[in-house]
C-alpha cells in the first residue's frame, strides 16, 4: 500500500465520525432546531455501543444500542424544547452535560477493555487494486454508511417532497404552520434522526476508531461537527468536503507529532480547534451581510390559533 | 392525542420563584432512579449527598470554597444570557484569567514584594479573561460568527496553552519534572478568612460582585438595555441602544469575572499553576446561572445547590463508591429540569384530542 493511499485512508477514518454526526445535525437544523447536545449524544452512544458490543459479543447489536441510546437522549431534548418550548441553546448544553455524565457512568465498568476493531471490507480483486482500490472498496461499513447518508440527504433535501416540507418548516415555521404542516411532528422526527446519527458516530469512535472506551473520548468532536454544519452552509455535499478537510487537519497533526518538528505538541493538538475557529471566520467573511442559516433556526414554536 | 402549549396570560411570582425548587426535586427523582438502577439505595445516597454535608462544618467550608468561583462566573454569565448572547466558553476565560494573572506573581517569585502584587494579579487576571472573551464577541459583532462555537473552541485552546506553559517554559525547575509552576509567595496569595480554615478572601470579592451586579442589572440604564436587547432586539434598535457595544461590554464583563474566578482560585486555593486548575467550573456555572433564574442573588442560591451536590458527590465516591460522573449527570438533568420548569411556568400544557390516530 503506497503512502498516498495510507494517508487518504487515515483522513477518511478521522472524517467519518464528524461526517456522521454532522449529517444528522444538518437535518435537525434544516428543520429549524438547534441541538447543541451532539457531544453528549456521541459520548453516550460510544459508551453504550461499546458496552453492548462487549457484553453481547455482537458489533451489530452494539451499533443498534448506540443509536437507540442517543435517540433516547434526543427524545428528552425534543420533549423539553419542542413540547415544552424551552430554550434550545441551554437545553442542548444540558443534554451535553447529561450525555457526558451518563457515558462515564455506563463506561466505568469497561475502562481498559478493548476489542478488535470492525474490519474493513475486503473484496476479491477490487480492494487490492493499486491506487485507490482500498480507499474505495476496502473501508469499514461505517464509512459507506456515512457516504450513503450524505448522498441520501442530498437527494432527500433537494428532490423529495418530504425534504421540501422539512426545509419549509425550518425556514419559516409560521408560514409552514399556516399551510397546515405539522411543524412539531416533523421536528420530532428530525431530532430523533439527528440522535441516531450521533449515536452511530459515537459507535464508530468506540468500535472502530480507537477501538476501546475511555472517558472524554469524543474530545470535542460533537462541537466540531456542529461547526462543520455552519461551515457547510447547511449543504450536505459541502459537509463531506468539510469533514475531509478536518480529517486532514487531524492527520496532519498526527504526522507532525510523529515527525517531531520541534513544535510544542500542544500547538498540534490545538490544530483541529484552531482550524474550526478559522473555518467559521472564513465562512463569515465569505458571506458578509446575509446568513445561510435556516430562517427559524433555534426558535421555539408555539402555535397560535 | 397530542400536547399543546398554551401561553399563560399572567405568571404569578410565586410560581416563578417555586419553579427552580420543583426542578431540583424533579432532577433529584431522576437521579434517585439512576442510583436505584445501579443497584444502590437512593435513601442512603440522599443522606450522603445532601444531609451529611449540611451538618458538617468541614463540608460547609468546602462548599463555600466551591461557591466562590461558581458565583463569580455565573454572575458574569447572567449579563450575557440576559442579552441572549451565549458565552459558553467561560471555562476558557477562567483558564486565561489564571494564566495572565499568574504572570507577575511567578516572575517576581521569591522577592516577597508584598500585598500590592496580589491586587495586580487579580486585576490582570480579570483583564486576561475579559480580553479572551472579547475574541468571540468581536467575531460575532463584526463578522457574524456564532459566539457559541467560537467561545467553546477557545476553551480547548486555553487549556492547551496552560498545559504548554506548565510543562514547558513555566515549569518549576526544582519540581521533579512534575508539570507545575513554583508555589506563589505568601504575599501574592489571598488571605484566609478564619484561623485554621481554608475559606479565603475570594468570598468577599464574590459578595461585592453579586451586590454590584444586582444594582447594575436591576436599577441602571445599562441593565435595562441588556434586558431590552435580549428580549426585543428590534425595539432596542429603535430606542437607540447600540447592540454591538452592549454585546462587547457584556462579554467583557462575563469574561472578566470568569478570569477573576480563575486567578482567585489560583491565589486563594491552589497556590500554583497546574494542567488542571478547574473542576469544570466554567461549564457548571451555566447550570448555576439558570438555576438562579438569571439573577445575581439567585446565582448564590444556585451555586449553593450545585456545590452541595459536588461535595456530596465527592463523599459518595469515597463512601458508597458511586462514580463522580453521577454528579455530572445530575447537574445536567438539573439544568434540563430548570429549563423545563421555566417553560411550564410561562405556559400551560393542554391535551388536544385529534381525530387522526397518529400521535
Amino acid at each position: 500500500m503506497d503512502m498516498t493511499q495510507a494517508v487518504l485512508l487515515t483522513i477518511i477514518t478521522a472524517a467519518t465520525p464528524l461526517l456522521l454526526a454532522a449529517i444528522g445535525e444538518l437535518i435537525v437544523e434544516r428543520a429549524g432546531v438547534l441541538n447543541l447536545g451532539l457531544e453528549g449524544m456521541m459520548a453516550t452512544g460510544a459508551a453504550c455501543g461499546f458496552a453492548a458490543a462487549t457484553v453481547s459479543g455482537s458489533t451489530g447489536l452494539g451499533v443498534i444500542v448506540a443509536m437507540l441510546s442517543a435517540m433516547l437522549l434526543a427524545s428528552l431534548f425534543a420533549f423539553v424544547t419542542l413540547t415544552l418550548g424551552a430554550n434550545q441553546v441551554a437545553s442542548g448544553l444540558a443534554l451535553t452535560i447529561v450525555g457526558l455524565g451518563l457515558s462515564g457512568l455506563i463506561g466505568a465498568g469497561f475502562v481498559g477493555t478493548s476489542r478488535t476493531a470492525v474490519p474493513g471490507l475486503s473484496m476479491e480483486g477490487l480492494s487490492d487494486l493499486p491506487g485507490f482500490g482500498k480507499v474505495i472498496f476496502g473501508q469499514d461499513p461505517f464509512v459507506y454508511a456515512a457516504w450513503a447518508l450524505t448522498l441520501l440527504s442530498i437527494v432527500f433535501l433537494r428532490w423529495t417532497r418530504a425534504g421540501l416540507v422539512l426545509r419549509s418548516v425550518g425556514e419559516n415555521q409560521a408560514s409552514a404552520h399556516a399551510i397546515g404542516l405539522p411543524v412539531l411532528k416533523i421536528r420530532y422526527w428530525a431530532v430523533l434522526f439527528g440522535g441516531a446519527c450521533a449515536g452511530l458516530a459515537g459507535a464508530y469512535l468506540s468500535l472502530v476508531y480507537t477501538p476501546f472506551w475511555s472517558p472524554g473520548m469524543t474530545a470535542g468532536r460533537g462541537w466540531i461537527a456542529l461547526a462543520l454544519v455552519v461551515f457547510a452552509s447547511w449543504f450536505p455535499f459541502r459537509l463531506l468536503l468539510g469533514a475531509l478537510l478536518f480529517g486532514g487537519a487531524t492527520v496532519l497533526q498526527l504526522h507532525a507529532q510523529a515527525a517531531s518538528l520541534g513544535l510544542p505538541s500542544q500547538l498540534l493538538s490545538a490544530l483541529p480547534y484552531l482550524a474550526t475557529l478559522l473555518a467559521l471566520v472564513l465562512m463569515s467573511l465569505g458571506r458578509r451581510g446575509g446568513s445561510a442559516a435556516p430562517g427559524s433556526l433555534g426558535q421555539s414554536f408555539v402555535p397560535d390559533r | 392525542m397530542r400536547l399543546e402549549l398554551v401561553p399563560r396570560a399572567s405568571v404569578s411570582p410565586i410560581v416563578r420563584a417555586l419553579s427552580p425548587l420543583i426542578a431540583i426535586m424533579l432532577a433529584g427523582l431522576m437521579a434517585a432512579l439512576v442510583i436505584a438502577l445501579m443497584g444502590r439505595s437512593p435513601v442512603a445516597a440522599f443522606d450522603i449527598y445532601i444531609r451529611e454535608p449540611l451538618g458538617d462544618s468541614w463540608a460547609l467550608q468546602e462548599m463555600g470554597i466551591k461557591m466562590i468561583p461558581l458565583t463569580l462566573i455565573a454572575t458574569g454569565l447572567v449579563y450575557c444570557f440576559r442579552a441572549n448572547l451565549w458565552n459558553i466558553g467561560a471555562e476558557g476565560q477562567y483558564t486565561m484569567g489564571a494564566i495572565v494573572g499568574s504572570i507577575l506573581p511567578l516572575a517576581t517569585q521569591g522577592m516577597e514584594l508584598g500585598r500590592w502584587l496580589l491586587v495586580i494579579a487579580l486585576v490582570t487576571g480579570a483583564i486576561g479573561g475579559a480580553l479572551y472573551a472579547l475574541i468571540p464577541s468581536y467575531l460575532r459583532v463584526r463578522l457574524g460568527v456564532s459566539e457559541i462555537l467560537s467561545s467553546l473552541m477557545l476553551v480547548y485552546i486555553a487549556q492547551l496553552i496552560l498545559d504548554y506553559l506548565v510543562r514547558g517554559p513555566w515549569r518549576d525547575p526544582k519540581g521533579f519534572n512534575f508539570p507545575q509552576t513554583v508555589m506563589f509567595d505568601k504575599g501574592s496569595m489571598l488571605p484566609i478568612l478564619f484561623e485554621d480554615g481554608r475559606l479565603h478572601a475570594g468570598l468577599i470579592l464574590a459578595i461585592i460582585v453579586v451586590v454590584a451586579s444586582t444594582i447594575v442589572l436591576g436599577w441602571s440604564l445599562f441593565g435595562y438595555a441588556i434586558k431590552v436587547i435580549g428580549s426585543a432586539p428590534k425595539a432596542a434598535g429603535f430606542s437607540g441602544f447600540s447592540a454591538s457595544a452592549i454585546s462587547l461590554t457584556v462579554f467583557a464583563i462575563s469574561g472578566g469575572l470568569a478570569g477573576l474566578a480563575g486567578i482567585v482560585e489560583v491565589t486563594g486555593q491552589i497556590g500554583q499553576l497546574k494542567p488542571s486548575i478547574s473542576a469544570g467550573y466554567g461549564f457548571t456555572a451555566i447550570t448555576v446561572a439558570f438555576l438562579g433564574r438569571l439573577h445575581p442573588l439567585g446565582v448564590v442560591f444556585g451555586a449553593f445547590v450545585v456545590s452541595l451536590t459536588a461535595i456530596g458527590g465527592e463523599n459518595a465516591q469515597i463512601m458508597m463508591k458511586l462514580p463522580l460522573d453521577l454528579t455530572t449527570c445530575f447537574q445536567g438533568l438539573l439544568l434540563l429540569s430548570v429549563l423545563a420548569a421555566d417553560a411550564l411556568a410561562s405556559s400551560s400544557i393542554r391535551v388536544v384530542r385529534t381525530p387522526n390516530k397518529e400521535a
